[in-house]
């Protein structure tokens, strides 16, 4: 029972984190929205850890702890290939971003020389 | 240069405050009616203000975006500004701009000129793992392309406007994708590609290596890297 008492603390605790975070705005609600489905996921999951062994049977798992676990495993490992996508589409558009700064500051260098050779005449 | 096309030399630099003065010197003194543009890779030395003093036009990248990145800034500054013709260049001092009317000349029957070492000028050898690599790349390359490429991974390349308006939206900036994915892409696309035996010469400054282990990591990536550029969409 003091297990359960614990998972179901953590996962409270992790929703609370998340609300705190959107409320801040420090969150995109994009990202958000993936992890308060996993919080609200796991916490009837603490409460009754016996809860999903029907189904793990019928998928051939022992037990329903397992199945949570790789489940859990799967979800990790998706959410981490979607912050590198994440991260590679921020780099391009930071690149893009580099470009057009550079162009800009190409033409300022030649307007401030041209205005400089102007002052002279 | 023939038929009045307008050309720009793009030199991507990143600290080489050292040799960039005489690289540009020399461009413009071999090839008067050609802008050059150096494309400043985020350098902490003196390389931007050398350039400009230098008379080449700068592009300075607010940080360091790697070697393809500056390339496609170069492109890019080559689109906006309507030119013709762009010339990839190092700043090293490895080309010999005297090459590059042979190569603009030879755009009237390609879209893509590699100025390949190995083609009977010039004097440079590889040995090892290296020579496999380049060995391998150009024989897989020379079939994708339908034509005979002896040195895939130069840096020295000229392209005309429909290639400059490809590269401009599309370059890699992975290690390696600059040559051979862009080639890959280009031959891949229908772009006809063709090199122009040139002579290379000592780079000014740094060393090459010839550390059998890194030539070893070399042939690995350029792998890679190829098969990466094969499967692409």
């Amino acid at each position: 029972m003091k297990l359960n008492i614990l998972t179901v603390v953590v996962g409270v605790l992790l929703l609370a984190v998340i609300l705190e975070l959107l409320r801040r705005r420090q969150l995109r609600e994009k990202y958000a929205v993936l992890w308060i489905i996993v919080g609200l996921g796991v916490i009837p999951l603490a409460i009754f850890p016996r809860g999903l062994d029907k189904v793990a049977q019928l998928m051939g798992v022992a037990s329903g702890v397992s199945l949570v676990l790789f489940l859990g495993v799967i979800v990790l490992l998706l959410i981490c290939t979607h912050l590198s996508w994440e991260v590679s589409q921020l780099e391009e558009e930071t690149r893009a971003l580099a470009e057009e700064v550079a162009l800009i500051r190409t033409r300022l260098a030649e307007l401030d020389s041209r205005e400089l050779s102007n002052d002279q005449r | 240069m023939t038929s009045g096309k307008r050309v720009l030399i793009i030199i991507p630099a990143f600290n080489e405050g050292e040799s960039i003065a005489k690289t540009i010197a020399e461009v413009r003194a071999e090839l008067p009616a050609v802008d050059v543009l150096v494309v400043d890779d985020g350098s902490s030395d003196d390389t931007i203000p050398t350039a400009r003093a230098a008379g080449a036009i700068v592009a300075p990248l607010p940080y360091n975006l790697g070697v393809g990145g500056a390339r496609r800034l170069g492109y890019l500054y080559a689109l906006r500004h309507d030119y013709d013709v762009a010339v990839q260049f190092d700043a090293d001092g490895q080309h010999d701009p005297r090459y590059v009317p042979e190569m603009v000349d030879a755009l009237g029957e390609a879209d893509l000129i590699i100025g390949a070492r190995f083609a009977g000028e010039g004097e440079y050898h590889a040995r090892g793992p290296r020579w496999w690599a380049m060995r391998m790349l150009s024989m897989v390359l020379s079939w994708i392309c339908r034509a005979k490429l002896t040195d895939t991974t130069s840096g020295f390349r000229a392209c005309g406007r429909p290639l400059i308006e490809g590269y401009a939206r599309w370059y890699p900036v992975e290690y390696l994708g600059d040559t051979i994915d862009t080639t890959v892409w280009a031959a891949r696309r229908g772009y006809k590609i063709r090199q122009v035996p040139v002579a290379m010469r000592a780079r000014m400054g740094g060393v090459p290596s010839h550390s059998p282990i890194k030539a070893t990591v070399y042939l690995f990536r350029a792998m890679v890297t190829l098969l990466l550029a094969l499967v692409r969409r």
